[in-house]
């Protein structure tokens, strides 16, 4: 009875959808005030329905409800009462709930938290909230319906949940990337609600802003859980490998960084208007193309959903139906006015235009390296395939972000309109040598070899590092003292810095990380033991565990650091009962500037092991990174303007005139 | 060009790669009909990956039903799969499991075997790549079923699990027996 009602809630929640997508958006157009305030009751009734969905599929998965498909596929009674409730999202048809349930959140919490927005635009916004929801409550309901019953035949236990999924990274780890992942449809719906009105102006890049922040902040959050799943669960101690999957995210990711600094333009500047609108569809396109090419299998990949073209032909429609008619809008009511604002060549907007040339172009290689097989087989035939590697992306990938970590720190220190060279180089020529300086320095004096990438990266996390420093010098020498000084300037400044700090932490991660790891395997007889650096791992041996689902061979490593006893790791080995699958657990002991991680390899035969043991430093940085970035993100949308109910300043009143120009022209 | 006519260039891309995802939807990324299936397995004598003055001949595959994977250190989706197929090879005796490390470090693949155990008899070293052109490999991993006449009868792309043994090797196989 609960499944049916789970699946009753679907069905009124793409109810109420349809009277969304239809009424404000009528209301819009012919000005009626009512059919627009509709809008926010719709949304609420919308968020309500598919909350109730999600709770009954997890009622059926905390009940074990094995009648249901999608529960007897994704879940055993022996598993834990957690991953039963992340087995609720740990297969295609539940996360598709999860999904549009974040969708619903974003669209309620756009209703509840634009009071300042004028009802016509948020009617609008709404309406295409409406219109996406539709989109994949048809897909869920018609290919993909998670309360589906095995009717007749219900089995008397679960197939079990992956045991790849049973983990806690991976119980928090699609939340966030998928709030990321649909929180760009919000940018995407102001975007084409300013497209249909004509008020492509700088409060719709103000109202803007804050949304894009908050998807930004979580995809950063998402992505960076996905990558310390993979480090500690796949037990081979990679974090990123440019995997389809990991490639789909990282690309709205991207676009969605070069959103936030153009729209920063547009907001102060007026100018990049049409530039900015392409990105929010961009972003948001590129999202839906992720959850296409993750569900369809068009692209083989370790963590694909199981294939099934069918719903890829569906997901393929949804796409051209969003994306399609919204480029057609593009291309027919973005404007094509120049504009008025003026700006030199070392202004502020073209060193933003620089950081999203940089971005645009970083995704344009990561898009063509993902569908390159495609491309290779619709070319030369399905005899010739081929696959496109970490070289191709690492080659195209790591000078791109050395360029822009160049441009961050001029892009940062210089001002909107003109900024001097001469004051440019007055300011950050002592910045520039001192990293320089100190990026060969350092590397040498603590390693005492010499490595060219190390040294490179550490110049560039310097400057980026050097040159927050000085511009909160320089933003704070007019002031009494450094720390009123500090206390004057805005969150969303902070936001700005804090998030180029986390660019400057992983570029060090990622650098020291690769080039300093230091990885072993090696055959172990209880007693015996392997050093790395000060480290010395003893294997103590091997003990049998039981674990609720899964039975264990546990082996005890011990570790002395300069001959004195340090911590105990406890690498396993796993059996899982349903699916007799072996999973490696990694033990991993955490720290600021190094990680030491161990796992289990074979037993070969006379009790001795073959344990893995790697000394990866700084691998804890690339996560910070991610987290500041996120931090930073979040930070800037508790900044006090984004709340205050005054109009947009008068400076840009300047580009006003052009909103209405096109008012004129679309009419 | 005309500013209003550029604006149609998204546009336009969009539709072009939505035509290549239409394209790759027909197909099944897994399954692919190699050019060599049903032929002969290709002329090649290369060393053996633990005893590389051994050198392999492509006539000392025949007499067995022989699984050729392709595999390398540097290929994820090969951890992946990795410990299925020692599973697998440990119950499936009668097949002749051969591996070809696939332009890699052999240092570190004997340490990936030695640390994961090995389901192969005999490892293949193709350190320029040179056997997976004949093979018309694409990338790793890839498995061919061979019969035990030497001709190549299937070939499959990713991964091997529980599921596509049962579903796509079993069958293949049984039919050769």
């Amino acid at each position: 009875m609960i499944p049916e009602l789970g699946n009753f809630s679907l069905i009124l929640a793409l109810c109420l959808a349809t009277l969304m997508a239809v009424i404000p958006m009528s209301g819009a157009v012919s000005n009626n005030q009512l059919w627009m305030s509709l809008c926010r009751p719709l949304s609420s009734g919308i968020w309500v329905f598919m909350l109730l969905s999600f709770a009954c599929l997890s009622y059926a998965f905390l009940t074990d409800d094995f009648s249901v498909s999608y529960v007897a596929s994704n879940s055993n009674s022996l598993l834990p009462v957690r991953y039963k409730f992340s087995g609720v999202w740990g297969g295609h048809e539940g996360s598709m709930v999860l999904w549009i349930l974040m969708l619903a959140s974003w669209t309620y919490a756009v209703s509840l938290f634009s009071r300042n927005l004028p009802l016509d635009m948020l009617a609008r916004v709404q309406s295409v909230m409406g219109i996406i929801i539709i989109g994949f409550l048809l897909f869920t309901l018609l290919t993909s319906n998670p309360f589906d019953r095995t009717l007749l035949n219900t089995p008397a236990d679960g197939n079990d949940l992956n045991p790849l999924l049973q983990d806690f990274g991976m119980i928090v780890h699609p939340p966030f990337l998928y709030m990321g992942y649909v929180g760009f449809s919000v940018a995407f719906a102001f975007a084409i609600a300013a497209l249909l009105s004509g008020r492509l102006d700088a409060a719709w890049a103000r109202w803007t802003r804050p949304w894009t922040n908050a998807a930004w902040a979580f995809l950063s959050i998402g992505i960076a859980l996905g990558s310390w799943w993979a480090y500690y669960e796949l037990g081979w101690g990679g974090w990123w490998f440019w995997d389809p999957v990991e490639n789909v995210s990282f690309m709205p990711w991207l676009v969605g960084t070069a959103l936030i600094h153009s729209l920063a333009v547009t907001e102060k500047r007026g100018v990049f208007k049409s530039w900015t609108v392409l990105l929010a569809i961009a972003a948001f396109s590129l999202s839906l193309l992720g959850a296409f090419i993750v569900r369809s299998g068009v692209l083989t990949s370790v963590h694909a959903f199981a294939v099934d073209p069918e719903r890829g032909l569906v997901l393929l429609g949804l796409m051209l139906a969003v994306i399609g008619s919204s480029l057609f809008l593009y291309a027919l009511r973005a404007p094509v006015v120049k504009s008025n604002a003026s700006y030199s060549m070392t202004s502020r907007e073209v060193f933003l235009l620089i950081n999203n040339i940089i971005l645009v172009v970083s995704t344009a290689a990561v898009l063509l390296g993902t569908l390159y097989p495609l491309i290779h087989e619709a070319v030369y035939g399905e005899a010739n395939r081929v696959s496109i590697g970490p070289p191709y992306f690492n080659t195209v990938f790591v000078p791109l972000m050395g360029l822009l970590a160049l441009a961050l720190g001029v892009g940062t220190f210089s001002r909107w309109k003109k900024t001097s060279v001469t004051y440019l180089k007055q300011q950050l020529g002592k910045v520039l040598i001192a990293s320089v300086a100190l990026g060969i320095i350092i590397p040498l004096v603590t390693t005492s070899s010499v490595n060219i990438s190390a040294i490179i990266a550490m110049m560039l996390g310097l400057w980026i590092v050097l040159t927050i420093i000085k511009d909160l010098m320089t933003k704070t020498a007019n002031k009494k003292n450094f720390f009123v000084g500090l206390k004057s300037l805005t969150r969303s400044y902070y936001g700005m810095q804090f998030a180029h700090l986390g660019m400057a932490v992983i570029i060090l991660g990622v650098c020291m990380t690769s080039q300093y790891s230091v990885e072993r395997d090696v055959r172990l007889a209880p007693g015996e033991s392997e050093s790395i650096g000060n480290y010395e791992f003893i294997f103590q041996g091997i003990t049998d565990e039981v674990g609720p689902n899964y039975e264990a061979q546990r082996g005890t490593v011990t570790v002395l650091r300069n001959g004195e006893e340090y911590m105990t790791l406890y690498p396993e080995k796993r059996t899982y009962f349903a699916t007799r699958t072996v999973q490696t657990e990694a033990a991993i002991d955490v720290g600021f500037f190094r990680d030491l991680f161990t796992a289990l390899g074979d037993e070969r035969g006379d009790g001795s092991w073959v344990v893995r043991i790697h000394y990866k430093p700084f691998v804890f940085w690339i996560w910070m990174g991610a987290f500041l970035m996120a931090f930073g993100g979040i930070l800037a949308i508790t900044d006090k303007r984004y709340r205050s109910k005054k109009p947009v300043p008068s400076a840009l009143a300047e580009n006003s005139g052009q909103g209405g120009k096109l008012a004129a022209e679309a009419s | 060009m005309n500013n209003r006519v550029k604006l149609f260039i998204p546009a336009v891309f969009f539709f072009l790669m939505l035509g290549l995802l239409l394209f790759g939807l027909g197909r099944n990324p897994n399954q692919v009909p190699s050019a060599l299936v049903n032929r002969p397995l290709p002329e090649f004598s290369l060393p053996e990956l633990n005893n590389v003055t051994t050198m392999i001949n492509s006539e000392d595959l025949q007499g067995n039903i022989s699984i050729i994977n392709f595999w390398a250190t540097w290929c994820p989706p090969c951890h992946v799969e990795h410990p299925y197929l020692v599973e697998i090879s440990e119950r499936e005796e009668d097949l002749n499991f051969i591996g070809v490390n696939y332009k890699d470090d052999l240092n570190e693949a004997r340490l990936f075997l030695e640390e994961k155990g090995t389901p192969f008899r005999q490892v293949i070293v193709d350190l320029d790549g040179s056997l997976g052109i004949d093979f018309g490999v694409a990338g790793a991993p890839e498995t061919f079923i061979v019969d035990s006449f030497g001709m190549i009868r299937y070939r499959h792309v990713g991964v091997i699990n529980h599921q596509i043994w049962e579903d796509t090797f079993e069958p293949v196989i049984n039919r050769l027996k």
